[in-house]
């Protein structure tokens, strides 16, 4: 009992610490990626290619003032970077990244890689998911700028409206995986079909991918859909009015967010840990790579679509990806159905 | 020890503060809110009958009634919305002329 | 007291805590972020109760839709204060019309609180077997409930229309282009 307490300690404090990494990696490879993309060198002068870099800025923003406008809400103003933060994070508290392991027999009992193991776990995400809205709203209202509120009218709208999409194909996955816990579902995929193509739910969804990834991007702020942080319009939209470490703490969500969202769709729809060559316990390397390739797909559409205009946006939310998502689904449901998958 | 009555009493508290804020409240926007917390009263109600009497009924009739809330919020703001356009005010005593 | 009792109280105490302070609050928009503490704790009393589902879709339903729909509106008219008339300063059982009468009210509904809480019967504990599987709730609702599932569909469909209706400008001489202020 105390072995499994102290290994699930451990194994919370190892996500919460491989999150913060993990926003700390993507902002160097961000700006490493955009400077390739643009021909330019990017960060290279702190530490070995710029590895350092982020650190820098935290440092940097550890030591810069606190502003608060003075027209501004204070509780609300305080309360919203943390209201996004947490939300962030606790989402990743039910994301399965690897196999059950024993860490090459030191445990007696097996220990499954995911902090909370929820038999609703998908329906956990999405209502985290739902929550960091809050955040971005709150950001807006409070600060009392006509951006900031611009910005927070903007991305809640636009969460609402690509929320639907996304939980449409979330129900499509639950459909063909007929589970709602995560491990469940990724463990649906293991296998191949005729020896060589892996069972990934992506191939029996590749609408049901692009309508999940289309959304999570929405979901996330990232460009081309973010709106809320619309620079040309909007200065830097409900986060305009922060500084220091309460905007260190939108930055990190909007990393977090990112990394989460790759997670989800990896078990989702691109077979979290199986993979070949590697043993099912090493599998999070596989699952690692997995991660990784989807962020860089984020990255890589950041720096090379424009942004979309906002109502081009709205529309194309309504008008083409929730009735491409309740088609999906109709077809998914007829199918599971038919073929008795 | 939690037992039902627990629950049930909880519930009597909730839907007592949520009556009492529709009455009370002279804010449009609080009173709809008022009326989430009496629906949300029930709505315990429901699921610790359900769970007391091994049924999954309770919990199927929280999901009709929260339908029904979001419809009604949906509704309830829109008339809020189209309410204050006319007065721009939120007071229901300001929408009293069609008393006489 | 054992831990499912301390976290009875705890949640039960935020609820209540957090329902008397939305309606004690003058600013909505707090009055809407306390509401959505109160659905938190009631998520956490699902939990407790075994119906891992309602308290999951009690969050997405009430905190991450309806709760957000009120604060657009909150934000969107801008009118955060209740305008403060001398009915606003006495007590709630001097004031006029319905007020009075729903302080007598809810005054009523304490009275009755009190009675019933002197004279319930003790129920024990709850018994084993509780419904958690998404699975039996589903197949519920879609064979005993379908046709109340429908109409409520039917429901929804409704509401969002009345909604458009409602909410839209009347003249269409009156609508502003867009960007305009």
């Amino acid at each position: 009992m105390t072995t499994l307490l102290i290994t699930q300690i451990v194994l919370t404090l190892v996500v919460f610490q491989g999150l913060l990494l993990s926003a700390a990696a993507m902002v160097w490879v961000e700006r490493r990626l955009a400077a390739l993309l643009q021909q330019r060198l990017g960060p290279i002068r702190v530490g070995w290619q710029g590895l350092l870099q982020p650190f820098a800025d935290v440092i940097k923003l550890m030591f810069k003032e606190e502003l608060r406008p003075g027209s501004a809400d204070p509780l609300l103003f305080a309360l919203a970077p943390i209201i996004s933060a947490t939300a962030a994070f606790a989402a990743f508290a039910v994301v399965p990244f690897g196999a059950s392991t024993t860490f090459f027999g030191l445990l007696d009992k097996p220990l499954l890689l995911q902090v909370a193991d929820v038999n609703v776990a998908v329906l956990v995400i999405f209502a985290i998911a739902s929550m960091g809205v809050y955040g971005i709203v709150l950001a807006g209202w409070s600060s009392n700028s006509k951006y900031s509120l611009l910005g927070g009218l903007r991305s809640s709208a636009q969460m609402i409206s690509y929320e639907l999409s996304y939980g449409l194909a979330l129900a499509s996955v639950l459909l063909i995986g007929n589970s709602m816990s995560l491990t469940e579902l990724v463990n649906g995929q293991a296998g191949v079909w005729f020896g060589f193509i892996p069972k990934w739910f992506v191939f029996l969804q590749p609408l049901g991918f692009f309508i999940f990834m289309t959304a999570g991007i929405a979901e996330t702020n990232r460009a081309p859909f973010d709106f809320p942080e619309a620079e040309q319009e909007l200065v830097a939209g409900y986060h305009t009015e922060y500084s220091s470490m309460s905007f260190a703490m939108f930055f990190l969500a909007e990393y977090i967010n990112m990394v989460t969202v790759s997670a989800v769709a990896t078990d989702l729809y691109l077979g979290g840990w199986h993979g070949p060559f590697l043993p099912e316990s090493l599998g999070w390397i596989w699952f690692l790579i997995k991660v990784g390739a989807i962020l860089f797909f984020y990255v890589w559409m950041r720096w090379t679509l424009p942004r979309y205009r906002y109502d081009q946006l709205m529309a194309f939310g309504w008008k083409v990806l929730l009735p491409l998502s309740m088609i999906n689904l109709l077809v998914t449901a007829a199918g599971v159905l038919y073929f008795g998958l | 020890m939690v037992t039902l009555n627990h629950y049930l009493i909880l519930s009597a508290i909730l839907f007592a503060i949520g009556t009492a804020g529709v009455f009370v409240r002279r804010n449009l926007i609080t009173i709809l809110l008022s009326i989430e917390i009496m629906l949300n009263a029930v709505n315990l109600t429901f699921v610790a009958f359900g769970r007391a009497l091994g049924s999954a009924d309770g919990q199927i009739i929280v999901f009709f009634v929260m339908t029904v809330a979001a419809a009604e919020a949906a509704v309830g703001l829109a008339i809020v919305i189209s309410l204050f356009r006319h007065k721009e005010s939120l007071n229901p005593d300001s929408f009293a002329s069609l008393k006489w | 007291m054992g831990s499912e009792a301390l976290a009875f109280y705890a949640f039960g105490a935020v609820a209540i805590a957090a329902s008397l302070l939305v309606i004690a609050q003058r600013n909505p928009i707090y009055s809407v972020l306390l509401l959505i503490a109160s659905f938190g704790a009631l998520s956490g009393l699902y939990v407790l109760l075994d119906a891992p589902f309602v308290a999951v879709i009690q969050i997405i339903v009430y905190a991450g839709a309806i709760m957000v729909l009120f604060l657009f509106v909150v934000m969107l008219l801008n009118a955060p204060h209740e305008e403060t008339e001398y009915d606003e300063r006495v007590h709630p059982l001097l004031r006029p019309g319905p007020m009075r009468f729903g302080a007598c009210l809810a005054l009523v509904l304490a009275i009755e609180l009190w009675w019933a809480l002197a004279r319930g019967v003790d129920t024990g504990a709850f018994p084993g077997g509780a419904v958690t599987s998404v699975a039996v709730i589903g197949r519920s609702l879609f064979t005993d409930y379908a046709f109340a599932f429908e109409v409520t569909s039917i429901l929804i469909l409704v509401a969002m229309v009345g909604a458009v209706v409602l909410a839209r400008r009347d003249d269409p001489r009156e609508r502003r282009k867009p960007g305009e202020r």
